[in-house]
């Protein structure tokens, strides 16, 4: 396989992922909006989450809930929009057109051709849901035709490597943004307040339904951060995409015969992890761990474009 | 069926009877609802548009990328019209290959006085690196496309070769795949000539000229200038249905004498490439320095036998405008015969009685740039407005050598699909030629264009032409 053809799959997976995280931002951000009066400093959050807070202000003067969902879901200037990534999902997809199912490749680009449509004019408040619904299917179905139609060889597993590349940073910044509020010390305010955040926070990571059924009624802030990051039952967790990760690696060193750093990387990774628990995380720092893990995750993606000549 | 005054129907021939090609289809199409008509021809727009079988438009803000109307309609070729055609194809795409070794060896043809010898050598598609290199399997043009038109039952022209990177193949298969699946019953009843089986024979043409450094699998790949060239999805069509790796430059560099491209494992050697980039643009070392499409050193692996570049670089003097005029001598030449197909009478404007001619007749004639293509920069004189003809005169006396002119050809009208009913637009045809050293193979059909707008002649995509599935019969 083409170097640039491994990295057109990553890219390709990274992006479809990121368009489902963006949607579920929005969505969490828009529930907490119907449910008590529009606090802007949450949706600077999710912005931030994002990761474009700072491309937000370039555009816009001030925290206005309808511009942020459109900067979040169309805006061309905003390369992480919904449907800037779901063109660059696209464009990466007629990249690696030779490495793709046909199945694949006509559910990537039925994806580009409805959110195209979609999102040619601003989401009225009342299309919202729909809309975010159907961004989110649209991308399951492209994950849907990968599994249903591929070769399970290194095609496959580069194309997950990316998913869960992108959905690992992902958790981790949906964490760290309120990593104050998950703190054991505020574990027993149990404000509405915090109860909204904590919601939103679950939201985001579409964790909500799964951490009732585990944990009963019982909202405990820390377990919150626990079941993001630690909890390899749960398909966001940071642990479970390490675990894939180093599954996809694996499987890529012994297909091709060859000792990478990554795969060392990514087992450093899954070790460090195996070696705390949540309460060592809070005297290192949660804030700091999140940090240093959403360093390790870049350094990983860095270094598997190395390994195997994504670029010259 | 209204019809253009003298104009052959290829349905309906110069009378009211169905022509014989078409008597099978036509008794199935009077069985069929024209609104069921109507649905599938939306049916297979939304087809295409999911496949993504679009080409990308130059230079326009809005929808770069746009589907090429398809008329669900076929165009019927009988078997017996078929062989004739073939056999002067196949002679004149040998005349081609014999040309283009002669053009970069000997010379004999110049020497002949056959053709004025700056025409070749003040050419910018003459590449003089190329004199003395002899491609392997001595094939220059491993992929043609001849472009026919049809003025008459037995009247049939070529318009243009096409020896460098002929582009329409994917929508020859995609067209019949589509009709296949539309109209799978039709397929029962009448019996037609596959196509399917191209790209692989593409593949068997493209490894039989691999050099000999090669091994016994010798590897293929396809060199596209990138996702956003017009011809992309056929770039990659290509390729994958060929099992070849689908590369740009920035994959391939030279690795001990060897064209190698970057893998997940290492560089690998290529040793056949199928290029859809331009001469100028294959070697920024050899020819156009600018070119960020090629790869660096290209050239001179290849002219010391390293890798087969298909089609051979300086393919291109073998298709010129200029030297089109003197394809019949150059058939008759080389292989000792009358050429089978005809040419269409060309006046070269840097002659100046030819030119004194074309100024007297221009809102007659069709006037073409010499290296003009996609029917830019064309005349046509008897569709050309007042204002039009009158600009177009200037330009033509600026550079009269750089355009010819041709009568306008009545060419022949096929029926498509129209929102009232069936009605006739002009068509052209692409047949494509594959070259092996032993043997020469023609795909039944080719590629049909048709001019959707009524009366219009134009039938290339980029100027709002259509494309038809094309059936050559069994028998």
């Amino acid at each position: 396989m083409l170097g640039k053809t491994a990295g057109g799959l990553t890219w390709m997976f990274r992006y479809l992922e990121r368009s489902e995280n963006i949607a579920r931002l929005v969505e969490a951000g828009f529930r907490m909006g119907l449910t008590h009066s529009d606090d802007a400093s949450e949706w600077e959050s999710i912005l931030a989450t994002a990761a474009v807070r700072d491309a937000y202000l370039e555009h816009n003067e001030a925290y206005d809930v309808p511009a942020i969902v459109d900067f979040l879901l169309r805006d061309p200037a905003n390369p992480t929009s919904v449907l800037s990534v779901v063109e660059a999902a696209r464009n990466n997809a007629r990249l690696v057109r030779t490495a793709i199912t046909r199945e694949v490749w006509e559910a990537v680009n039925e994806c580009w051709i409805t959110l195209h449509d979609l999102l040619a004019r601003p989401v009225r408040s009342a299309d919202l849901p729909e809309t975010l619904g159907t961004i989110r299917q649209k991308s399951s179905l492209v994950r849907g035709a990968l599994h249903g139609t591929m070769l399970r060889n290194d095609i496959f597993n580069f194309s997950r490597a990316g998913t869960f590349l992108e959905r690992a940073d992902n958790t981790c910044r949906i964490l760290d943004v309120k990593y104050y509020i998950l703190l054991p010390s505020v574990s027993f305010v149990g404000s509405t307040i915090d109860n909204v955040q904590w919601e939103t926070i679950l939201r985001s990571a579409s964790a909500q339904r799964a951490f009732r059924w585990l944990y009963g009624g019982e909202t405990r802030p820390s377990a919150i951060a626990d079941f993001l990051i630690f909890d390899r039952r749960m398909p966001r967790s940071l642990a479970f995409c390490v675990e894939k990760l180093c599954s996809n690696l694996t499987y890529l060193e012994a297909e091709y015969d060859q000792k990478m750093p990554s795969l060392e990387m990514t087992l450093a990774f899954r070790e460090k992890l195996q070696r705390l628990d949540i309460d060592e995380v809070f005297k290192i720092g949660l804030h700091e761990f999140l940090q240093s893990c959403i360093a390790d995750n870049n350094a990983l993606a860095h270094q598997i474009e190395q390994d195997y000549r994504f670029t010259e | 069926m209204s019809q253009p005054p003298d104009c052959f129907d290829e349905m309906s021939g110069a009378g009211d009877a169905t022509r014989a090609p078409y008597r099978g289809y036509s008794g199935w199409l009077e069985e069929q609802d024209h609104k069921l008509l109507k649905k599938k021809a939306s049916d297979a727009e939304a087809f295409f548009r999911r496949t993504g079988i679009t080409f990308n438009v130059y230079g326009s803000d809005e929808a770069t990328e746009r589907l090429i109307p398809f008329d669900i309609v076929p165009r019927i070729i009988g078997a017996g019209e078929w062989r004739k055609l073939s056999a002067g194809i196949e002679q004149r795409v040998r005349a081609i290959n014999a040309f283009l070794h002669d053009i970069y060896h000997n010379q004999e043809i110049l020497r002949a006085g056959k053709i004025p010898t700056q025409l070749i050598t003040q050419n910018d598609a003459f590449l003089p690196k190329m004199i003395g290199v002899s491609p392997p399997g001595g094939v220059y043009t491993h992929i043609v496309g001849v472009d026919l038109v049809r003025t008459g039952e037995n009247e049939f022209f070529v318009l243009e070769d096409n020896a460098r990177t002929p582009s329409g193949v994917s929508y020859m298969l995609e067209n019949r795949e589509t009709m296949m699946q539309m109209f799978p019953e039709l397929f029962t009843r009448v019996r037609v000539r596959p196509v399917s089986s191209y790209p692989e024979a593409l593949r068997r043409s493209l490894t039989a000229c691999a050099p000999p450094c090669a091994g016994d699998r010798p590897v293929a790949a396809v060199l596209t200038p990138g996702i956003f060239n017009s011809a992309y999805f056929e770039h990659a069509f290509l390729a994958d249905q060929m099992g070849a790796e689908l590369v740009e430059g920035r994959d391939l560099r030279v690795v001990d004498g060897r064209i190698a491209m970057r893998t997940t494992r290492g560089y690998t050697p290529i040793d056949v490439l199928y290029r859809r980039v331009d001469d100028d643009f294959l070697d920024p070392l050899n020819f156009n320095p600018e070119s960020m499409l090629g790869v660096p050193g290209i050239f001179d692996i290849y002219r010391a036998g390293g890798i087969t570049i298909a089609n051979a670089p300086g393919a291109g003097i073998a298709d010129d405008k200029a030297i089109y005029s003197y394809m019949p001598d150059i058939v008759e030449f080389y292989t000792g015969k009358k050429p089978l197909l005809k040419n269409v009478d060309t006046l070269r404007c840097s002659e100046p009685d030819s030119l004194n001619y074309v100024l007297d007749h221009l809102s007659e004639l069709v006037v073409k740039e010499v290296h003009g293509s996609g029917g830019y920069g064309m005349l046509v004189g008897p569709a050309a407005s007042k204002k039009e003809l009158a600009a177009f005169r200037i330009k033509l006396m600026e550079k009269p050598s750089n355009y010819i002119a041709q009568p306008t050809l009545a060419l022949s009208t096929c029926p498509i699909l129209t929102r009232t009913g069936l009605a006739p637009r002009h068509v052209d045809l692409r047949p494509f030629v594959l070259v092996s050293p032993d043997r020469i193979n023609i795909t039944p059909g080719g590629l049909t264009r048709v001019a959707l707008k009524k009366g219009s002649l134009v039938v290339n995509s980029s100027q709002g032409g259509g494309t038809k599935d094309t059936w050559v019969l069994e028998g």
